[in-house]
Parts: structure tokens; C-alpha cells; sequence
């Protein structure tokens, strides 16, 4: 087993014990991306530069200092968080050779917490897909099989994670752009409650629904990357001082007593295309079972208003990125159009080279659900049928403590064959969706794999700011479903 | 015949006042006017990818300081929206705006024509924004300067009120010094931080229905503001007298020549594709906030002026003066407070004296050396006969040059009135003995002569014998 094999706590026990080091670690990564054939990454990390810090981390081990657990670990960062100095794509070409002169405040708390930056991770085009697809940078393979998509929009992350390119790595989550690729690639992806992690230096796609959090190989890492970068922060005003659980024992502690709903209507969807895939239902009943067994009661609950969230999700998040993409217009960075004649066609030239389609899709989607005319019969609908989604939820926390369903309706599928339809590629998204739309934290952890071999997804829900909640179940799964 | 008995004038206004914050809006970059182009921006501003908004707390405070200044209501929960559209001045393409619940909803505020009459002018609301940049066009190239894009701004809007020019800039005056009293702008009209649009249309006389109107834009004077709207005015009657219409449009006024024209060949509808600003929470004034504020509200201009005729006895227009600006109010009521029993008398002096030598601006510097407290000591010196006027209008200077008190300098320099009867009379003697052939002058009939004696026993005394007991003791000995 190499290094870059490791889980991040498996890495501090060696690295503690004198077994490892970081810069061993941290070399056995960069080989690992060099020899990279998954595409998984747009920036690949300077490696001087990487072995230079874990030179310095491990140098303060030896000198006895205390660092915390992401001391010395390789982390890799989405390309739609914002590094200093270093090219931030968001996928897009549009962008150009864009070079933040800030780091995002996600990305300056791992720093802070000893973690190394090791690249910068394919995404869908402004994190907007569901596949990987739709980069400007090419697909991304998923390495469990590589004719298969990783998912997206984090693909690239979560293709990292699984194949060992990195220990960690942050993705951001609109819709399920975390724990839809973390489910088809079978690692661990949590999407953190709206609030919890500051959005500064996240290159906006939703403005009210993305969030950053980690993607990693075991639930007690996804607690220790989150309890880096949580908490409020003076340049995000949508960051919330909200106490944090105790992560740590969060995971160990167990689901006695828990109570679980089982949300009916994702496991009643329609006949045909729709329908959740038998392999995947069973993996998640099979789940529950064990949850019960150990201690949960689970409970059968509805949230009625299921159905309407992809139409809602698929107003909301465009409107907000028609507007959030305004400003890449080709004035003051990234892509200008050399056929700029005038002012109407830098825009219009610079625009029409620089974004990929999907993203011109949902440009053009979202500024016509907020035309005049139009508002009140989309975009206001839209906002309040979000409004009873999050009531659906805090409805069903009256009485339970989380939530248990799948985290895809079916596993991986091949590459290409989505892209004509972008419908069926919204699907994708059918569970994941209404937990950003309500602002509420989710995860999802590896449950089992298809008679194929691809993984399956396991997510768990619970009320705003109760992260804690979701380690407990999390953890509970990992333990005893192995 | 009056142009105004044949048709009506309905003008309401836009005011754009830049908040006067250290810093902008929704970012840490200072708000200075006039440093060199892009200089005054940071990632914000700039619109760079990923950055979000911060708000201003201060800012905040100023807008609902202006609300509750023109009675309108607070909306202690308020949203901003994004306002989109896409211009190289504008960083982000859209401007973060108030667009359905702005901070403050409807109010008035009276105003004070020049008949003496008032003018009830409705305030439709108060919202917060953002600034824009600035583009200049050279030749085929534009050039941008964002130094100015996410400073903050209120804007005031009115109803559709006034009707006649003189209201519209009795309105923006009172607006503005309110605004400038509140400390909430600096009211500079030529740097921009109190900008009118002015909404003109004309109707025929008595007529229910609006007109088509025009928005006339940043005009930066009052006198324009007349001018422009007395131009639109006759432009839009003479469109309808000749059978055309008045076609809806942003206009410009050019001051060299005294005319309105518009601002695009082709006036595009706007669609701004307004929705809530999803990186700001909704903005929330708490009780306490709103309270405190309240509690901070100086008396404003109309209050104060209405007070110091009421119970100072002073003119409308003393009080006027002496409100208009809050540095020379608030010396004004200093000074009294030191002289209470002479508060005309005080006001007398502020106006002038002193407002000949110092402005607003002076007395509001930490360096103007003469404090209202002395300020009111000189003067109850005057009102209590310990030194004349004549020898106030010495003692002013010295203590605009050294801060010292008035009764120091009075006492120091030796200037204290003379009321002893004794020593009056005796210079009364000396002048009477001095000039025979004038006495008999004027016991002769010429009494213009009286002045001549006066003159003489005051500069006897070196101005310091009281006036009143020389006069009183001279007629009765030039009586013989």
C-alpha cells in the first residue's frame, strides 16, 4: 500500500508514530498525479514548491510543535476556489489565465491547519453538471472504471480522492455537486449546512446554495476537514456563528436511540427512466436494516413536496448564475474576444467564446425566469415552493433526527451517455437537491457496489447546523456496514 | 398671463446623496473624491470572482437617520436586490440596490416657500445602493474609473408633488441641508454627493391625467435645476401646442446653452431583471439600533428655526441664518446658554459679527479658537454694560487670534466700561471746558452738534465711559 493510500488518520498515526513523513507523503502524491491518467486535475501542483512545505511541517513535528490532524496532508482544491497566484479556472475558458490575488477563506484555513495544496481539481464548467463533462479542461475519468463519469460537478475531486491523486480534497455542493460524485466514486463527500463554511474566494453559481466541504476517504476525515474550515467569516456575511458538535466523538458515538426517517417518496419514484435502480434501493434498505439493528428506530416520513425541487433547484440556481456570471464580460480580466469592435460585441463575442454550453444554457434559462413578466410565474413561485421544501424538512425534524436515502438514484453511468439530454442529466440531482435548496447539511458514504462493481451511495440528512448528527449515522454505517 | 394659468408643471424628484462613509458600501476601500483613477478599488469593487459583499453598518445608520428625519417609515427588515445590466462601469454587471423593500417607505417633508406659505412635498421612499464607476470616452477608446463604484448611496424619492420651479429647489435645499445636518452627506453638488433627477411633465390645467414625462439628469446646481425645468417646461408645451407628444426619455441640460436634449438617440426599455441579493442577508435594524438612532437625531433646521423665532423672538430670516448650518447653530445655542438673558442680542452678534469673519465650515474646524461658551461671555459682557459695543467689536479679533476669554482680554487690556458717575463727569468737564465757542453753538440751537461732544468725552474716556451715563450727564450740563 502507498502513501498516497493512506486515510488522513491513518497518515497522522504513522506520521505521529515516526513512520511516515509528510514530504514521503507528499512526494508519493505527486507521483501519483504525475502518472495521473483520469484527467482529475486543471492545475497540477508546483512540486517544489508542495515538498517545500512539508519540509517545513515536518521540521515543526520534529520540533515538537502540536500541529492539529490535517498537519502535513495532502489536499486537493476544486478549480472554482480561488488560490493566490496560483490559475483558478472554474473550468471555463472564459477565465483565462486568472490569477487570484486572494485565497478563498476555505482555502486559507487548511493552509493555516499545516494541509498542503496539491492542484487544483477538474470541475464542470462553473460547477454546472453533474458529470464532469462539461469542462473546458476535458472529461474526467472515474477511476473505479474509467468508461465511466466520476460525477460532477466536484468530479475531479472526488476521481482525486478515489484515485489516491490527494488524502482530501474540497469540492462545493449547489445541488449535489459533492455527494453525487463522492456516491459514483465511492468515497465520502458532505455537503456542510448553508452558513457553516464561508463562500469567499468560491467563484459563486448559486449564490444561496453552493457550499464548500470536503471529499474524503472515510467519514472521520470529512469531520476533521470540516472542522478546519467551518465558522464565520468577516468577508462572507451569509457565514453564521452556529457552536459546532463535537465532531470527533460524533463518529464513535453511535446511533442508540437515533431516531431515522425514511422518506417515502424517494423510494416511490415513477415507472421507467425515473425509477431508482434496484441495486441501489436494496444497498439502502439494506443500510437501514443495520442502522436499526444498531440501536436507530427508523420512521416512515414523508416530504411531500419532493417532487417539485428539481424544477425549483433548476429556477433558483440559474437565475442566481445568470446574474453571478455577469461578470465575466471580457472588460476587466480573463477572455476578451479579439473581434471587439465595439462595446456590444466585446461582451457578446468574448461571452460566446469564453463560456461552454451548459453554462450558456443556464445563463440564458436563469435571465428569462427573471424577466419582466416572468418573475412572479418562475422566479417567485420557485422561491416559494422552496420556502414549504424547507418546511417539508423541518416538518419531518419535528420528529426525527436525520434522514436516510439514497444518494443517487442509480450508480455511475458511461460517458457521453447523458450529454444530448440535459434533462436526464438534471435527474442526477433528484436527492440531493432539496437539501441545499433548505439549507440543511448532507452527506453520503459508501454503501456496497452494483453486481458491476460501481459504487453506490448511502446519504443522510439532518437539521441545519447538525453536522454532528450526520457522523453519528455516518459513522455508525462505516463501522458496522463493512 | 402666466404660463401657469393655462397649464400645470408636476415635477418629482430623484436625489442621490453619497453617504459620507470613510469606507464603501460593501468593501474596506476608502471613499476620498479625487485621488487618481482606480486607486481607491479592491477586490470588491473590482468584481473580481468569488468575492462577496460586506455592508456598512455606518451606512446603515445614515439612511435610517435620514428616514426619521423625513418622517417616513422604517422598514426595520429591508432587502437588497440586484439590479442587472451590463456597462464597463459597473464591475459585477448588476448593482446591488433596494428594489421592493427599501429601508425606508413613504414620509414628507415640509417645506418653506419664499411667500412664507409651506409646501407639503411626499417622500415615496429611501433606498440604499451602490455607486457605479465612471466611464470616460475618448475618441474610440472609453476609459474607466472605478474609484467611485461601491461608495454608498441613499436614494430620496418623491412624490410628484411640486409644481412650480421655485418648490422644486426650495425642496432640494431643505433636503439638503437636512441631509448635511444629519452629517449624513457632505452635500457637495459639484463633486456629486447630492445629485437631482427631476421628473418633469406638464398637463393642462386642472386635468386629472399625468402627462408623458421626461427625466432630466444629474444637474448639479440649484440654478440649473430652475433653469432646466423651466426650459423642459416650455419644450413639452410647445411639443403638445403643435400637436406632437411628448416622448418618455432621459434628458441632459446643457448650461452653456440653456437647454434640455436627450441623452440616447434611441431610448432602450430597460428590463434590470431585479431579484433579492442572495450574498446579503436581509438587512435588519433591531430596536435598539432604531432607538439609538432616534435618541442621536439633532433638532433639524425647521425645528430649530421655528424654536428661535418662538422663543428667542427672532425674524424668520435671523433664525434662518442661524439654523441653516449646523456649526453656527450649534454655536448659537452654545453661546446663549452662557447668555441667557440676552438671546437677541446674541443672535445679533453671531449674525454680525462673527459670520463676517468665520463660515460654517470655520466654526465647525477643531481650530477656530473661540468657543461658544466666550462667544456668549462676550456678549453678556456687552448686554451688562461692562464694556460697549464699540469695545466688543476690539475684543472679538484678539480672541479669534488667541482663544483667549473676553473677560481676560477685557480685564488684561484695561477695557472695562466706566460707569463712575464721578469719573464720567469729570471727563463731561474736561470736554466742556476744552470747547467754549462749540458750547455756545449749541446752546444756541445746534443741537447736531451733541454728537461732536460725544465724540469727544468717548475719546476722553479711550471709549470705555459708558455711553448711555455720558450722554445722559452731557445734555444736562450742555443745558448750562
Amino acid at each position: 500500500m502507498g502513501f498516497n493510500e493512506l486515510s488522513i488518520e491513518e497518515f497522522g498515526q504513522k506520521l505521529r508514530a515516526g513512520e511516515v513523513t509528510s514530504e514521503a507523503v507528499t512526494k508519493a502524491i505527486l507521483d501519483a498525479i504525475d502518472a495521473d491518467q483520469t484527467n482529475a486535475f486543471i492545475t497540477k501542483p508546483d512540486r517544489d514548491a508542495a515538498l517545500e512545505r512539508a519540509r517545513e511541517i515536518d521540521a515543526k513535528l520534529a520540533a515538537g510543535e502540536d500541529l492539529g490532524p490535517l498537519a502535513g496532508v495532502p489536499i486537493a482544491l476544486k478549480d472554482n476556489l480561488c488560490t493566490k497566484g496560483v490559475r483558478t479556472t472554474a473550468a471555463s475558458k472564459i477565465l483565462g489565465d486568472f490569477e487570484p490575488p486572494y485565497d478563498a477563506t476555505a482555502v486559507r484555513k487548511l493552509a493555516e491547519a499545516g494541509a498542503i495544496a496539491v492542484g487544483k481539481a477538474n470541475l464542470d464548467e462553473f460547477a454546472m453538471g453533474s458529470s464532469n463533462e462539461n469542462s473546458a479542461f476535458g472529461p474526467v475519468d472515474n477511476p473505479v472504471n474509467t468508461d465511466y463519469v466520476p460525477g460532477g460537478s466536484s468530479g475531479g475531486s472526488a476521481a482525486a480522492v478515489a484515485g489516491h491523486l490527494c488524502l482530501a480534497a474540497l469540492g462545493s455542493d449547489t445541488g449535489g455537486s459533492i455527494r453525487q460524485p463522492a456516491a459514483l466514486t465511492g468515497t465520502v463527500g458532505l455537503k456542510p449546512t448553508y452558513g457553516r463554511v464561508s463562500r469567499y474566494g468560491l467563484i459563486a453559481f448559486g449564490s444561496s446554495l453552493d457550499q464548500i466541504g470536503p471529499i474524503t476517504k472515510t467519514v472521520r476525515d470529512a469531520a476533521y476537514v470540516l472542522e478546519a474550515i467551518q465558522g464565520p467569516c468577516e468577508f462572507d456575511m451569509t457565514s453564521m456563528e452556529v457552536e459546532a458538535g463535537d465532531y470527533q466523538a460524533a463518529v464513535d458515538a453511535g446511533v442508540s436511540g437515533l431516531k431515522i426517517g425514511v422518506p417515502k417518496e424517494y423510494f416511490e419514484l415513477g415507472a421507467g427512466e425515473d425509477a431508482i435502480h434496484p441495486e441501489v434501493k436494496a444497498a439502502v434498505q439494506n443500510a437501514l436494516s443495520t442502522l436499526e439493528a444498531q440501536g436507530a428506530e427508523l420512521v416512515d416520513i414523508s416530504l411531500p413536496h419532493t417532487e417539485y425541487a428539481i424544477a425549483t433547484y433548476y429556477l433558483i440556481a440559474t437565475a442566481e448564475a445568470s446574474s453571478n456570471l455577469s461578470r465575466f464580460d471580457g472588460v476587466r480580466y480573463g477572455h476578451r474576444s479579439d473581434d471587439a469592435p465595439d462595446l456590444e460585441s466585446l461582451y457578446e463575442n468574448s461571452r460566446s467564446e469564453g463560456f461552454g454550453d451548459e453554462v450558456k444554457r443556464r445563463i440564458m434559462l436563469g435571465t428569462y425566469v427573471l424577466s419582466a413578466g416572468f418573475y412572479d410565474a418562475y422566479y417567485k413561485k420557485a422561491q416559494q415552493v422552496r420556502t414549504l421544501i424547507k418546511q417539508d424538512f423541518e416538518n419531518a425534524f419535528q420528529e426525527v433526527d436525520a434522514i436516510v436515502t439514497p444518494t443517487t438514484p442509480s450508480p455511475a453511468f458511461k460517458k457521453g451517455e447523458k450529454t444530448d439530454d440535459p434533462l436526464q442529466m438534471y435527474l442526477e440531482d433528484i436527492y440531493t437537491i432539496s437539501c441545499n435548496l433548505a439549507g440543511i447539511p448532507g452527506i453520503s458514504v459508501p454503501c456496497g457496489t452494483t453486481g458491476d462493481g460501481l459504487p453506490i451511495g448511502l446519504q443522510i440528512l439532518a437539521p441545519a447546523f447538525r453536522e454532528d448528527t450526520l457522523f453519528q449515522v455516518a459513522g455508525e454505517w462505516e463501522r458496522s456496514g463493512k | 398671463m402666466s404660463i401657469y394659468d393655462e397649464w400645470d408643471l408636476v415635477v418629482g424628484c430623484e436625489v442621490h446623496c453619497q453617504l459620507a462613509t470613510n469606507t464603501k458600501i460593501f468593501s474596506s476601500a476608502p471613499t476620498a473624491f479625487g485621488a487618481e483613477p482606480n486607486t481607491q478599488v479592491n477586490e470588491v469593487d473590482l468584481g473580481l470572482p468569488g468575492v462577496l459583499p460586506v455592508l456598512n453598518g455606518k451606512g446603515v445608520g445614515f439612511a435610517v437617520a435620514a428616514g426619521l428625519a423625513l418622517d417616513c417609515e422604517i422598514n426595520q427588515t429591508s432587502i437588497f436586490a440586484r439590479k442587472n445590466y451590463f456597462y464597463p462601469d459597473l464591475p459585477k454587471g448588476y448593482q446591488i440596490s433596494q428594489h421592493e423593500t427599501p429601508i425606508c417607505g413613504e414620509g414628507h417633508l415640509d417645506v418653506t416657500l419664499e411667500d412664507g406659505s409651506t409646501k407639503r412635498v411626499g417622500i415615496t421612499r429611501i433606498h440604499m445602493e451602490e455607486d457605479a464607476g465612471k466611464s470616460t470616452h475618448a475618441g474610440a477608446n472609453s476609459l474607466v474609473d472605478l474609484n467611485r463604484a461601491g461608495v454608498p448611496l441613499i436614494e430620496i424619492v418623491s412624490e410628484p408633488d411640486m409644481s412650480h420651479p421655485d418648490e422644486v429647489v426650495a425642496y432640494l435645499k431643505e433636503l439638503r441641508a437636512i441631509v448635511v445636518y444629519l452629517g449624513v452627506c457632505d452635500g457637495n453638488m459639484e463633486e456629486g454627493s447630492f445629485r437631482c433627477d427631476a421628473n418633469v411633465s406638464v398637463k393642462r390645467k386642472g386635468a386629472t391625467e399625468l402627462g408623458t414625462r421626461c427625466e432630466l439628469k444629474n444637474i448639479n446646481s440649484f440654478k440649473f435645476i430652475k433653469d432646466a425645468i423651466n426650459y423642459e417646461m416650455r419644450r413639452q408645451i410647445e411639443l403638445i401646442e403643435s400637436g406632437q407628444k411628448v416622448i418618455q426619455q432621459t434628458r441632459l441640460f446643457n448650461p452653456d446653452r440653456g437647454v434640455t436634449f436627450a441623452m440616447r438617440d434611441k431610448e432602450e426599455s430597460h428590463d434590470y431583471r431585479y431579484f433579492p441579493e442572495p450574498d446579503l442577508p436581509p438587512m435588519v435594524v433591531s430596536d435598539a439600533r432604531l432607538a439609538e438612532i432616534k435618541e442621536s437625531m439633532p433638532e433639524l433646521p425647521a425645528a430649530k428655526r421655528a424654536r428661535y423665532q418662538s422663543e428667542f423672538d427672532l425674524s424668520a430670516y435671523d433664525a434662518g441664518v442661524l439654523s441653516d448650518h449646523r456649526p453656527i447653530a450649534e454655536f448659537f445655542e452654545g453661546a446663549v446658554a452662557e447668555c441667557p438673558d440676552d438671546p437677541k442680542q446674541v443672535a445679533n452678534w453671531v449674525i454680525n459679527e462673527l459670520l463676517k469673519e468665520a463660515s460654517a465650515d470655520d466654526i465647525a474646524s477643531d481650530e477656530f479658537k473661540v468657543k461658544p461658551a466666550q462667544f456668549g461671555e462676550l456678549v453678556k459682557l456687552i448686554s451688562t454694560d461692562v464694556i460697549s459695543g464699540k469695545i466688543a467689536k476690539k475684543v472679538l479679533p484678539k480672541m479669534l487670534e488667541t482663544g483667549d476669554g473676553a473677560e481676560e482680554i477685557v480685564e488684561r487690556e484695561g477695557l472695562k466700561q466706566v460707569t463712575d458717575t464721578g469719573a464720567i463727569e469729570q471727563f463731561v468737564d474736561e470736554v466742556i471746558a476744552a470747547n467754549p465757542g462749540q458750547v455756545q453753538e449749541y446752546r444756541d440751537g445746534k443741537e447736531s452738534l451733541f454728537g461732536f461732544f460725544m465724540g469727544q468725552v468717548m475719546k476722553a474716556s479711550r471709549g470705555k465711559a459708558n455711553p448711555g451715563m455720558v450722554q445722559q450727564m452731557l445734555r444736562s450740563k450742555l443745558k448750562g
